[in-house]
This record gives C-alpha cells, sequence and structure tokens, in this order.
C-alpha cells in the first residue's frame, strides 16, 4: 500500500509540472508585444511597449520566464485581475466560498439521491421505476446546465416571481455592506455566516437564492452517479453469494442493502472523479445564469475579457483540484478493493 | 464524461462477416431509445444538407420590423431580437452544429488513435511520454481545456473545433491504448511478428479492427458532447460568433429577453438538447448492441 502511494504522488508531481509548464506554455504563445500591452492603460503609452518588454523580461527564454513566473506563484502572488480589479489571489477568496457554498449543498444531495434512486432502479429493474429514472438520467445526461438553468429561472422566477438570482437580496446585501461591524463575514458563505452572526433572514434568504442553483446542478450531476450505481446493483444481484443469501433465507431488504448494495458502491468510488469535474463544469453556467459571482463566473468572465491572470490561476486551481481528487479517489479504491493494488 | 472501461472491453472478436452484421443490427433495431436517437440524427442531418430548401432566404439577414415576435404562421417558431426567424436559424445552425461535432471527433480520431496504438503497442519510453502528456491534459476538465484554449486561440468556428478536439484526444488516446495492450500479447499479433511483418500492417491490420468497437461507441458520445461544448462556449460568448446562427450562441443573445420573449431562448434550447440526446442514446444503444460487457 505504501509503495502505491508513494508511486501516485511522485506521478501527482510530474503531473502538477506538467500542467503548469502547459499552462505556462499556452500563455507563452501570445507574442511579448501582445503580453506587454496588457500593462498598458492609455494610448500613449504604446511607445513604452519595448521598455516594458525588457522591465520584465518577456522576451527571455522561455524556462527563464517559466521558472520566474512559478517563483511569484509560489509566493501566492498569481498577478492582477482585470475583471476583478485587484489581485488574483485576493479576488480568489473573494469569490470561491460562493462556488463552495453551492457545492456544500448539492453533493450530498447528488450522492444520496443518485445512490438511493440507482439502487432503486437497479432492483427494480425493466419496471416503471426502471424506466422512469433511466429516462431521467439519459435526459439529464444530455441536458445542457446553461440550459436546464434558464429553464428553471424562465418558470420559477420569470413566471412565478420565486427564488431571484444572484447570492442574497440586495436589500440585505446593502445592509451588510453599510454595517460591517454588526455583521462579521467569517466564512463569505451567507447561509453560515448568517447563522454565527444570528441573522437568521439572511441565511434563510441565502438558502432561498440557492434553491434554483442547487436544483439544476443536482438534476444534471445526478444522472451518472445513478447510472453506475443501477449497474452495479444488477451485476451484483446477479452473482452467486446473492442466490447463496436467497436460499439461507435471508430476506430482500437484507439482501439488497447489506450484501448488493455494499458491493455496488465500488465502482461509485471510481466515478467520483468524474463528478467533481462535472460539478466544475457545471459551476460555470450555472454561476453565469444565475449571476452568482463565484469562480465558475470569475473565469467566463475572464475568458470573454481575456484576463490571462485569472484564466491561468483558475485551470491551476480546478487542475490541481481535479488530480488531488482523483489521486485520493485511487488511494480510497486501493484500499477498500485490494486487487487493485497488486497491477 | 462518459468514460468507457478500459478491461475486457476489446478482446478478440470474431472476424466481421455478414451474419454478425445482422444481429448486431437486429439488436440495435430492437433497442428503441437508440432508435429514437438514430432517427432524430437523421433528421438533423437532413435539416443540414436540405436547409436551404427547407427555409428560403438568408437566415441570418436581419430585419427589425418584425423583431421578437411570437410564432406566426410565417415564422412558425417566431423571431428573435433582430427579426429573424428562429426556424431557419435552427435549420442552419444544424450544420454549424453537425459540422462542429464531425470536425471535434474528426481531430479526437486523427490524434488520439495513432498516438494510442503507438503508445500501447510500443510501451516503454514512448509511452510513459505520451501517457505523461496525456496524464497532463487528463487533469483537466474537458469543457475547462476547450475554454481555455478558446481563450487564446480567439473566438470562431475553426478555433471552437480545434479547442473541443484537442480536449478529447486524451480520451480517444487512453481508449486506444487500453485496447492495443489487452490484444498485444495475442497470438495472431505474435504470429504476425514471428513471420516478420511489419509493425505499421499489424498495427493496421491486426491490432486496429479490435479498436474500432469502443472507439464507434465512443465517436457517437463524443459528437454529443462536442455539440453540448460548442454549444456553452457559444453561449458563453466565446464559441461561434453571430451573425452565424449557432444554437449556443442563440441561446446566449436570447438570455436578455427570457422573461418577455421565451420562445427565443426556448426553442434553440430544444433544438441543442435534442441533437446531443440524440447522440447519446445512439451511443448507448450501439454499446449495448456491440458489446454486452459494457456496463455503465
Amino acid at each position: 500500500m505504501l509503495a502505491f502511494i508513494t508511486r501516485r504522488l511522485l506521478l501527482l508531481i510530474f503531473v502538477l509540472f506538467g500542467v503548469s509548464v502547459l499552462l505556462f506554455g499556452i500563455l507563452m504563445t501570445f507574442s511579448p508585444e501582445r503580453r506587454a500591452a496588457t500593462y498598458v492603460t492609455s494610448p500613449q503609452q504604446a511607445k513604452d511597449i519595448p521598455k516594458i518588454i525588457k522591465q520584465f523580461g518577456l522576451d527571455d527564454p522561455f524556462y527563464i520566464q517559466y521558472f520566474r513566473w512559478m517563483k511569484e506563484v509560489l509566493k501566492g502572488n498569481m498577478g492582477w485581475s482585470l475583471v476583478a480589479s485587484r489581485p488574483v489571489g485576493e479576488a480568489f477568496w473573494n469569490y470561491f466560498p460562493v462556488t463552495l457554498e453551492m457545492n456544500l449543498f448539492a453533493a450530498p444531495i447528488v450522492i444520496i439521491f443518485g445512490i438511493w434512486l440507482g439502487t432503486l432502479s437497479g432492483i427494480h429493474r425493466d419496471t416503471w421505476i426502471d424506466h422512469t429514472t433511466r429516462i431521467l438520467a439519459i435526459v439529464g445526461w444530455s441536458l445542457p446546465t446553461f440550459l436546464f438553468a434558464l429553464v428553471l429561472l424562465m418558470i420559477f422566477y420569470g413566471y412565478f416571481q420565486l427564488f431571484s438570482p444572484g447570492v442574497l437580496s440586495d436589500q440585505l446585501t446593502m445592509f451588510i455592506i453599510d454595517n460591517p461591524e454588526t455583521f462579521t463575514r467569517f466564512t463569505g458563505m451567507y447561509t453560515i455566516d448568517g447563522i454565527l452572526n444570528g441573522r437568521f433572514d439572511i441565511t434563510l434568504n441565502a438558502l432561498a437564492h440557492l434553491v434554483l442553483p442547487v436544483s439544476t446542478y443536482v438534476i444534471v450531476v445526478v444522472a451518472l452517479n445513478m447510472r453506475v450505481m443501477r449497474s452495479g446493483m444488477i451485476e451484483e444481484l446477479s452473482k452467486d453469494y446473492v442466490m447463496t443469501a436467497q436460499a439461507k433465507g435471508a430476506d430482500k431488504k437484507t439482501i439488497y442493502i447489506k450484501h448488493a448494495r455494499r458491493n455496488a458502491l465500488l465502482p461509485v468510488v471510481t466515478v467520483a472523479g468524474q463528478l467533481v469535474a462535472l460539478s466544475m463544469e457545471g459551476s460555470i453556467a450555472v454561476e453565469v445564469v444565475y449571476n452568482r459571482h463565484g469562480i465558475g463566473w470569475w473565469l467566463a468572465e475572464s475568458a470573454v475579457q481575456l484576463d490571462m491572470p485569472v484564466l491561468m490561476c483558475i485551470c491551476l486551481f480546478m487542475g490541481v483540484v481535479f488530480v488531488i481528487t482523483n489521486l485520493t479517489l485511487d488511494i480510497l479504491y486501493a484500499y477498500i478493493d485490494p486487487r487493485i493494488r497488486l497491477n | 464524461m462518459t468514460e468507457i472501461k478500459e478491461d475486457n472491453v476489446c478482446q478478440p472478436r470474431e472476424p466481421l462477416s455478414a451474419s454478425r452484421f445482422r444481429r448486431n443490427w437486429a439488436k440495435l433495431r430492437r433497442n428503441k431509445a437508440a432508435l429514437v436517437g438514430a432517427v432524430l440524427i437523421l433528421m438533423y442531418v437532413l435539416s443540414a444538407l436540405l436547409a436551404p430548401v427547407l427555409f428560403t432566404g438568408n437566415p441570418s439577414a436581419p430585419n427589425l420590423i418584425n423583431s421578437l415576435e411570437t410564432p406566426t404562421l410565417k415564422n412558425p417558431l417566431g423571431t428573435d431580437e433582430l427579426g429573424r426567424s428562429i426556424l431557419g436559424r435552427i435549420i442552419y445552425g444544424s450544420r454549424i452544429s453537425l459540422l462542429i461535432a464531425v470536425g471535434v471527433v474528426s481531430v479526437g480520431i486523427v490524434l488520439g488513435i495513432p498516438l494510442g496504438l503507438v503508445s500501447g503497442y510500443y510501451g516503454g519510453k514512448i509511452d510513459f511520454s505520451i501517457q505523461r502528456v496525456t496524464d497532463t491534459l487528463l487533469a483537466f476538465p474537458g469543457f475547462l481545456l476547450a475554454l481555455a484554449l478558446v481563450a487564446v486561440l480567439g473566438v470562431g468556428f475553426k478555433n471552437t473545433v480545434i479547442s473541443i478536439g484537442i480536449s478529447m484526444v486524451p480520451m480517444y488516446i487512453r481508449l486506444v491504448r487500453g485496447c492495443v495492450l489487452s490484444v498485444r500479447e495475442e497470438d495472431y499479433v505474435e504470429a504476425a511478428r514471428a513471420v516478420g511483418t511489419r509493425d505499421v500492417i499489424i498495427l493496421i491490420r491486426h491490432i486496429l479492427p479490435n479498436v474500432m468497437v469502443p472507439i464507434t461507441v465512443q465517436t457517437s458520445l463524443s459528437m454529443g458532447m462536442a455539440i453540448l461544448f460548442a454549444a456553452g462556449l457559444g453561449f458563453l460568448g466565446i464559441g461561434v460568433q453571430p451573425p452565424t446562427p449557432e444554437w449556443g450562441t442563440m441561446l446566449g443573445s436570447a438570455r436578455s429577453y427570457l422573461f418577455h420573449a421565451p420562445h427565443v431562448a426556448t426553442f434553440p434550447g430544444i433544438a441543442i438538447f435534442l441533437a446531443v440526446l440524440s447522440f447519446n442514446l445512439l451511443g448507448d444503444g450501439l454499446r449495448d448492441a456491440l458489446d454486452p460487457r459494457f456496463k455503465i
């Protein structure tokens, strides 16, 4: 096991290095002049471009610039964000809680709902329950996140005037900005900060703003989880030990829950990495449509305005999160299923 | 998104024959969902091919007097903010979306299959370097990679295809490599090598046919994903640019009129959804018909 983890950790360093080189390489496809132009704010300064190139060493060889950049990144300096008009590192911590909050609410629902539906579908294979869940799954799978988000917004906000977009109502946002001394932003997540400050109306308001984003998320992401769980259940239920348990007179519930579901949960661990990827992709669309200023919104906005430091920061961040998630899952899987370690 | 398990997928199969084809075809035909998918795809292909017949006039020419009309006999799906027929734009949009899908999987196949074959067959240092590059690319969720690439390459049809195509390459490499590894040690490959067949011939004649089934399935699913990604980029405003009728771009500009002219967003949305759905249904059906060992 230790050898396995060591090997995977070494590979992780390799991949992280590759990710940073790739990102930097993408940036370096711009000419030094174009990169220097980001420092220019007025047309009069245009003649300073050669000076800027020299000052920041923008025409140095790739590896020198890469190491210079890496040194700054490791020190926590990610550059200046045009979209947020503040340093990228500082802006990141401003946007991150919004995305984290949404994921904290959505993840348990996705996991529990997916496992429950998948189990149900697998047990009642080829009945109407199975067909309904499967149709739901393939629809959720094919439905673009931004489209589903728009549809929900159109119905619930446009028609019923419920669940407005944003993170918090304007009134409460103004209150928080005006009274920084009475409302401390401990976590940056309004639902939690509301409780910590004893302002339950803020928590409730923030929760109401989370209803549509979290629903969108769950419907779009749950399909994968459910499909894997379903096929896992079907496979496990066809195995000999299930027949043995039946022959010994175990009741159905015991067979389903204690025997089959436990084994069927294994493959779900392997797709958890894909779930994380899906939720990253999903957060872009959800935050853009519901006007929640989180990481996904920031990324989309930066891609439109070509805010390169932000693009690199978020890609680096998401890449690192994704790689570490996959590593954790690999180790977890090797721990649960010893056969993996031998390969 | 949908990844195919590498193990046991590409064991040597019975040779291609008419009876095998008939059996698989019968299986596919019994799968109603796949059939629905195939029919829908056919519809999209036909509307792309017959676009000038189905809709006369220029789908991009503005006609401001008629802007944001609700559906009428003349404009069955209504008009958008510039008074252009939404039906016409959806019909012409199927050309763009299908072309993107075909372009993307071509990039994936052209780069992914050879790299996967070489990586799996030769092993060693070549395999190691190709796999580490693949690891690096796989470290990003697909849409994120496409988004970052398109931001750097610039917007437009060509760059959309290249960006999404590159984000699909690692998936093909992994798929092909896994298959190659499982058939590399088979007797017939050994025999071919023993009689001195060149590596290129072995790869193409003996190994590639074993990879075709998972590639076919993956291609159908990838086309759905390509349409989804392209629409996503278009929606964010960094995909195919207006006035070209691209579904995602149409949806993106319809956002501003979401509440007082919901039909402008609804119909392109349905077009995207059905296109993605049909490729996914067909892909699932193909998987069930061609290889019962696929589980997910």
